[in-house]
């Protein structure tokens, strides 16, 4: 199955239950209060997941590490090796 | 750990690795690149071969390359270069038909990372089909970058977790060791080109059920020459994004 197929089949077992309850589509007679639950969940999921994405994306843009010592320690390098290339008789 | 007082000695276990990198413009990262790991193989003492897939570079790349095989021997640098530039999956291709090592290093040129310890460590301690570097994860990180660039990076990546979830943390990292017959058999089913190629790579990796090792990585973004990322990159980025979650 591919992601695609799996998505399209997990939200529409989503949107099955939903319409059930909503809409009491098997005659449950389910106190009312459920439905007025269920009745405006697809909007709440989709406003918590938009939250919990800005919230996770913008974490981890703060906290991406900034490889300074990396950096520094390419540096050093760099001139070591450049001094002794050409020791050996590399013409750049 | 036994291995680890024999490190400074010809470690004979019969392993060898085999580093493609794949070159265009490199003129001056290539002899850094190759000293490096010159460097790091000789302390580390495993068997290894560099193989350099030069592209008919204009900036005379080969030219150096056929100087460090002199300084470092034509067993240890390995030249197999092609006529024009034909891209970087098929500079693989190219590069490990020629590979004689039984695992392979897959990196940039470009000096944006080097360290190969991990990786071996890493491959050996849960005997992995393949250890990628990520940026994202533990100490990994990036040097050089703006808001901008951290923001379209991060961004990126949560999508493509989200929608693919593809059991590793950094899809389009570039420094990567396989076993020679796991990247063989990866290669061929692969499509994708640019970021999209490693992305795609881990992606079949996890179908083929293959394991996964991970290695955080200090990603220092090129210091000689040019690095691209524009909105064409970002247009091919989310199309071959949408590609692999309608086919995979
Ligand atoms: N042989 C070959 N190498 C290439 C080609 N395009 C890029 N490269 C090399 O592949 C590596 C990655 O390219 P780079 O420009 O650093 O890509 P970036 O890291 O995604 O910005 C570098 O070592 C380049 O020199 C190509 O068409 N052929
Ligand atoms: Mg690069």
């Amino acid at each position: 199955m591919t992601k695609l197929l799996e998505w399209l089949f997990g939200g529409s077992v989503v949107a099955a239950v939903w319409a059930l309850v909503t809409f009491d589509l098997l005659d449950l007679s389910l106190p009312q209060t459920y439905r007025e639950v269920a009745w405006p969940m697809p909007l709440y999921l989709l406003v918590s997941f938009g939250c919990y994405s800005l919230a996770t994306v913008g974490y981890r843009v703060a906290t991406f590490n900034d490889c300074d010592e990396a950096a520094k320690e390419l540096q050093e390098q760099i001139k070591e090796a450049k001094e002794d290339l050409r020791k050996k008789g590399l013409k750049m | 750990m036994a291995s680890r007082k024999t490190s400074h000695q010809k470690r004979d276990n019969g392993d060898k690795y085999s580093v493609l990198l794949p070159t265009y413009n490199e003129r001056e990262n290539l002899p850094l690149i190759v000293w490096l790991l010159v460097k790091y193989f000789g302390e580390s003492g495993y068997n290894y071969e560099i193989i350099v897939i030069d592209d008919g570079s204009p900036d005379g790349t080969l030219e150096v390359g056929e100087q460090l095989q002199k300084i470092y021997g034509e067993d240890k640098i390995l030249l197999r270069p092609r006529a024009k530039k034909l891209g970087l999956g098929t500079a693989y291709i190219h590069g490990m038909k020629h590979a004689t090592g039984n695992y392979i290093f897959i990196m940039d040129a470009d000096l944006s990372h080097h360290t190969i310890f991990l990786f071996v460590r890493k491959q050996k301690e849960g005997n992995y089909d393949l250890v990628s570097g990520t940026r994202y994860q533990g100490n990994g990180g990036v040097y050089g970058w703006d808001l901008r660039r951290k923001l379209i990076s991060r961004g990126a990546n949560f999508l493509t977790q989200v929608l693919l979830r593809p059991g590793a943390s950094d899809l389009t990292g570039s420094f990567r060791l396989y076993k020679k017959k796991v990247l063989e058999s990866l290669i061929e089913r692969c499509v994708s080109k640019g970021y999209v190629f490693q992305m795609e790579m881990i992606v079949r990796a996890r179908q083929l059920n293959y394991t996964i090792g991970e290695v955080p990585i200090s990603f220092v973004d090129r210091v000689y020459g040019e690095s691209k990322l524009g909105g064409n990159e970002i247009v091919s980025f989310v199309k071959g994004l949408l590609t692999l979650f309608a086919t995979t």
